[in-house]
């Protein structure tokens, strides 16, 4: 450690503590307290990583979540490995390992750094402008661009640590504990509201928590020692909750706010185990006071981004709160009044200040007089028109601004540094505020944006409401919250400030350089490189809204957002431009202010966590048994059943052969089931289906097409009238939810004069499909007491059965063409049917078969999937389903859309079948069909839905879709794939028994 | 996120909604005897008014209802929530 850059006097470091930590794989020392950056300062080092674009070296620039440039790696190769983690954040202890990023091989010699000698050939816009054409080469370019840039290394392997989302209400939310979120806080809690009080920051008081200057005081007392006996006092109410570590992410609507805390970061690693590390805090608060404060604004002038330039208030906090001196030889350049405490700070540490740069000709307070007194050369009305030193700032020219402060005059002075503190003045932290929706107004005097328009119940307090100085911010903190509480006592009697400050400052967003803009590197966006050059060349080929030069430029879209610059380049735009301030928008600021984990987002919702799964009660059957599941929705469904060595292929061969040859068994216990009762049930599924209801005896089933009002396939299933006034609709597995709010909403909102009511009963049944010619031997021996003939028992009936004792209900309903009956038990017997099934099976080799085989069955019979031989575009007339649409019916859901100019054209995409000229080819689901792949561009005709090698019918079957295909039957089409072209007919889709002969074979 | 007072359950989070787009459009009582355009109209034209708006939504996750809701897109805030069939209790200016 160097010790000279050390100072034993901050009570926040604990110098009885001593940390070690690694940097770029060296180790280092600092004491509990410090951040990694300023343990860094205390051992010399500056130079932490490259920037974006010219990998120009960087240093540490702030002291807190706005830091650009001092972003690095965490636990690299590590399973708690983090990318983009700002040094000036991190609070060290024993074991961190930080290393560099942006960087190759080294942070001291980098390759990418030629970057910085091409720049001349790297303006704005460059990537767009050159690496987007020809088109083509896109993707040879990305490689290099992909490899030499980059932030960061993202973790390979799962994340070890525990996160949890929790929901706080509160009164009374507080974002900030600087000195007005203290009072407003103490405010609040003290007159009854349930209070919330969060600082991202590990300590409370922000930085009045270490203003010891003589020169602001509170009640005669110096700050920090006032807000210190406020905060003692605070921390005693039983209604103030108070969360350090934690910082605001988002502002919603509202008052909706996700904040994160951090509750392991700052520990050693072996101390995390079993702790969750992060919380996402969900508030809904009836009041927010944004506390937010304000972040210092830098100089834009030439070279301002070299190792050792830091703002200001960033030396005075190292200097204050951690006990570091940032250099020995410091310069300070400024524009206003806070410099000169950060000058104050030195001088109080016997630290060498070589000069003050202001820009300001007049100079006139209190302050700045004593700093003068201490014999400290003060230049004013000059300005920084230039840097040196590449690892570290050595030395900086100065010239005379002209009276207007557009050019410099006179000669070049060369003064001598290792440090620059920086102040531009301040920038009050609106973020959270309009991300809420707040409205800003421009304030000339300073030139800020301060709030103007509430969206809520919300008030902003000191600095981040534009009050910067200390008896401002006092006094205007305790009006607007006794009005915004409306409350009388303000728990603060009197409160009288002394501050030797005084806000004067002369505002020049880009200052003069005796250079030409050109040849100038003035950074902006320090973060992703980009220049006030940039931004006037980005003006001059016509950009002028502000979110357009933001991405030309790529100003402010950095992990940052660009918390520094973005004023400037306003500032930049309206100057160039000649308009106000504000005209050309101000940029949006999205959540979350500072970046978040993704652990942090999904909370516990990983693993079997991060989607519910559903299973059947036969679920246990099938894993017993083998099957490979498939994701249907959020069910799992049973996909094949492989034995021996099966691939997928075999199995469902196998599969399909023996439930057509004898018999076979499928779990359907997720087909969606909707109970419809009520004496107006059978007028209600005459308009929700496209077919007639009213008809149907007690007793019978019937297939239902369902339509969208736009005359498209939503829906399909077999309903079932148990009853003059009950029915049980099935509805497909994915579509259950949708059909049931579809039907509601029709019921609730269009015929509310029906009687009829719906309750979804999906889980509640078990549905068990044996299917084959040797199905009613095998259900009889099951359900011995129902008589199965085809007298008592045709297909599309229903009956009420027992089995041991046990009601189901059993349909002769099939979606295989086969011989088939369903039955559906109480949802916890159903695996005992099944092994039933199974046992009365065992003599005919009874096979249970996944979804894989019932498409299969199913395509076999031309019989469709809605949702995948139909899109959002197919009506039934599509499907060649024109038999399921009544013409007799008055009304249905969708059936004047039947016949609008669109759905009656003879050229729509419409179902056929699909034979391919050697029957060994099986098609591509989704392959494209076209007639002439000769004539380019090829017309496409149409889309592949379903595809298998039928083993029954021993040829490859396939469904699609083809433009006019009804009218097509016999014609050759062709499906070209990448390494040949496949030809095929157009066929009747339904392939295997088009007469029924084996639904109605009697058995 | 929205607070939605359900006019059957109270002020619940919009998570436990579904939007279910423009209210107060009544499904033709006779499909059939409209022209093309009548029907595309009725099918087809919603709003989307940057200030009132009248929006059907339904309680989803909860009581399965579908009520009224009257918005100011350009804020987000709800001006009135009120039942199926019940007249809006904010006037309609357009
Ligand atoms: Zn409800």
């Amino acid at each position: 450690m160097t010790n000279n850059l050390r100072f034993k006097t901050s009570k926040f470091i604990d110098e009885t503590y001593r940390v070690s930590f690694k940097f770029n794989n060296k180790t280092y020392f600092g004491f509990k307290g410090d951040t990694l950056a300023s343990a860094l300062l205390a051992n010399g080092i500056h130079l932490v990583g490259r920037s974006f674009k010219y990998h120009r070296p960087r240093g540490i620039m702030t002291s807190g979540s706005e830091e650009p440039n001092a972003i690095i790696q965490l636990h690299d190769n590590s399973s708690r490995t983090e990318p983009n983690v700002r040094a000036t954040e991190v609070e060290i202890y024993e074991g961190l390992v930080a290393s560099s990023q942006n960087c190759w091989p080294s942070v001291n010699f980098d390759i990418g750094g030629i970057n910085n000698l091409l720049s001349p050939i790297l303006p704005a816009g460059f990537y767009y402008k050159t690496f987007m054409w020809p088109a083509s080469f896109w993707e040879k370019y990305e490689y290099f661009i992909r490899k030499s840039a980059g932030l960061g290394k993202s973790p390979k392997v799962a994340d070890p640590d525990i996160y949890e989302h929790k929901y706080i209400h509160c009164d009374v939310l507080v974002i900030g504990a600087g000195i007005s979120g203290i009072m407003a806080a103490k405010m609040a809690a003290k007159n009854g509201f349930k209070t919330l009080l969060v600082d991202e920051k590990s300590y409370l008081g922000g930085s009045s928590i270490y203003d010891n200057s003589e020169f602001s005081k509170i009640n005669n007392q110096i700050t920090s020692s006032w807000l210190e006996k406020e905060i003692n006092e605070i921390s005693k109410i039983e209604n103030l909750e108070i969360k350090t570590r934690t910082s605001v992410a988002a502002f919603h609507g509202y008052n909706f706010l996700l904040a994160r805390e951090n509750l392991t970061d700052h520990l050693p690693i072996n101390q995390r185990e079993n702790k969750v590390r992060q919380r996402l805090l969900k508030i809904r608060a009836k009041k927010v006071i944004t506390a937010t404060g304000s972040i210092e604004r830098p100089l834009i002038f030439d070279n301002n981004d070299r190792p050792g330039i830091l703002l200001s208030s960033a030396i005075k906090k190292y200097i204050d709160l951690y006990g570091v001196a940032c250099g020995e030889n410091n310069i300070l350049f400024t524009n206003n009044d806070t410099a000169y405490e950060t000058a104050m700070s030195l001088i109080q540490k016997g630290i060498k200040i070589n000069a003050i740069i202001d820009n300001r000709e007049q100079i006139d307070s209190k302050i700045s007089y004593e700093v003068e007194k201490n014999n400290i050369k003060i230049y004013k009305g000059y300005t920084v028109v230039d840097t040196y030193g590449y690892r570290r700032i050595d030395k900086i020219s100065i010239m005379k601004l002209s009276k207007d402060g557009q050019t410099v005059i006179g000669d070049k002075t060369k003064l001598n540094c290792d440090c620059l503190g920086v102040s531009g003045g301040w920038t009050p932290a609106v973020h959270l505020f309009t991300q809420s929706g707040g409205k800003l107004k421009f304030r000339e005097e300073d030139q800020v944006f301060i709030p103007d328009f509430y969206p809520s119940d919300q008030i902003s307090i000191g600095s981040c409401n534009g009050d910067f100085g200390l008896e401002e911010i006092i006094k205007n903190t305790l009006s607007s919250i006794k009005k915004f509480l409306d409350i009388d006592n303000s728990e603060f009697k009197t409160v009288e400030t002394i501050s030797g400050l005084n806000q004067s400052k002369r505002n020049i967003w880009l200052l003069p350089s005796d250079k030409s803009i050109g040849k100038t590197k003035s950074f902006v966006d320090y973060q992703n490189d980009a220049t006030a050059k940039d931004i006037k060349l980005a003006l001059r080929e016509g950009f002028r809204s502000i979110e357009h030069v933001k991405r030309y430029t790529t100003t402010g879209m950095g992990t940052d957002q660009g918390k520094l610059g973005n004023m400037h380049a306003l500032g930049i735009i309206s100057e160039t431009a000649g308009t106000k301030m504000g005209e050309h928008g101000t940029t949006t600021f999205r959540p979350p202010y500072t970046p978040l984990t993704f652990g942090t987002i999904v909370g516990r919702n990983v693993g079997e966590f991060f989607d519910i799964f559903r299973r059947t009660p036969i679920h246990d059957w099938h894993v017993a048994n083998n099957a490979e599941f498939e994701n249907v929705g959020q069910w799992k469904r049973a996909w094949y059943y492989p034995k021996d060595n099966e691939n997928m292929y075999q199995a469902v061969q196998r599969e399909s052969k023996a439930a057509r040859e004898s018999a076979g068994i499928l779990d359907a216990s997720t087909l969606g089931k909707i109970d419809i009762q009520g004496t107006d049930a059978s007028e209600f599924l005459n308009r929700v289906y496209t077919n007639a209801w009213s008809k149907l005896a007690v007793g019978k089933c019937r297939y239902g097409l369902m339509l969208n009002e736009d005359g498209m396939v939503y829906d399909d299933g077999v309903t079932t009238r148990l009853d003059e006034n009950h029915y049980i609709m099935t509805t497909t597995t994915g579509g259950a939810a949708n059909v049931l709010g579809k039907l509601e909403d029709y019921l609730q909102t269009e015929w509310p004069e029906l009687d009829v009511y719906l309750s979804s009963v999906t889980d509640h049944y078990a549905t068990i499909s044996v299917c084959g010619p040797n199905s009613k031997k095998i259900v009889s021996k099951v359900i011995p007491d129902l008589d199965l003939s085809a007298e008592k028992f045709p297909h599309m009936s229903f009956k009420n059965a027992k089995i041991d004792n046990i009601k189901c209900r059993v349909m002769r309903i099939s979606f295989t063409g086969e011989h088939s009956y369903e039955i559906n038990i109480q949802a916890n017997f159903g695996k005992s049917v099944w092994e039933k099934c199974m046992e009365a099976g065992k003599d005919f080799n009874i096979t249970p078969y996944g979804t894989e085989t019932m498409h299969l069955l199913r395509a076999e019979k031309g019989f469709i999937i809605v949702g995948q031989d139909t899109d959002a575009t197919m009506t039934p007339i599509d499907l060649q389903m024109d038999w399921i649409v009544s013409k007799k019916k008055f009304d249905f859901i969708g059936k004047r859309s039947l016949y609008r100019s669109d759905t009656i054209r003879e050229d729509r995409k419409q179902l056929v079948g699909l034979l391919t000229e050697n029957p060994d080819d099986v098609l591509e689901e989704g392959a494209q069909i076209v007639a002439d792949v000769k004539k380019t561009p090829i017309e496409m005709l149409g889309h592949v839905t379903s595809s298998y090698y039928s083993p029954n019918l021993k040829k490859s079957i396939a469904l699609g879709v083809v433009k006019g295909g009804k009218n097509m039957l016999g014609q050759k089409l062709i499906i070209p794939m990448e390494n040949k072209n496949i030809n095929v007919t157009v066929a009747d889709p339904v392939f295997l028994d088009k007469e029924g002969e084996r639904l109605n074979a009697k058995l | 996120m929205f607070l939605i007072n359900c006019p059957f359950c109270g002020e619940r989070e919009q998570s436990e909604f579904k939007a279910g787009g423009e209210a107060h459009i009544v499904r033709p009582k006779q499909p059939t005897e409209l022209s093309d355009d009548e029907w595309a109209e009725y099918l087809f034209m919603r709003k989307n008014i940057k200030g009132i708006q009248f929006e059907r939504w339904n309680h989803v996750h909860g009581c399965r209802k579908w009520f009224n809701i009257v918005r100011d897109t350009s804020n987000d805030q709800i001006k009135a929530v009120y039942k199926m069939g019940e007249k809006p209790p904010v006037k309609q200016n357009d």
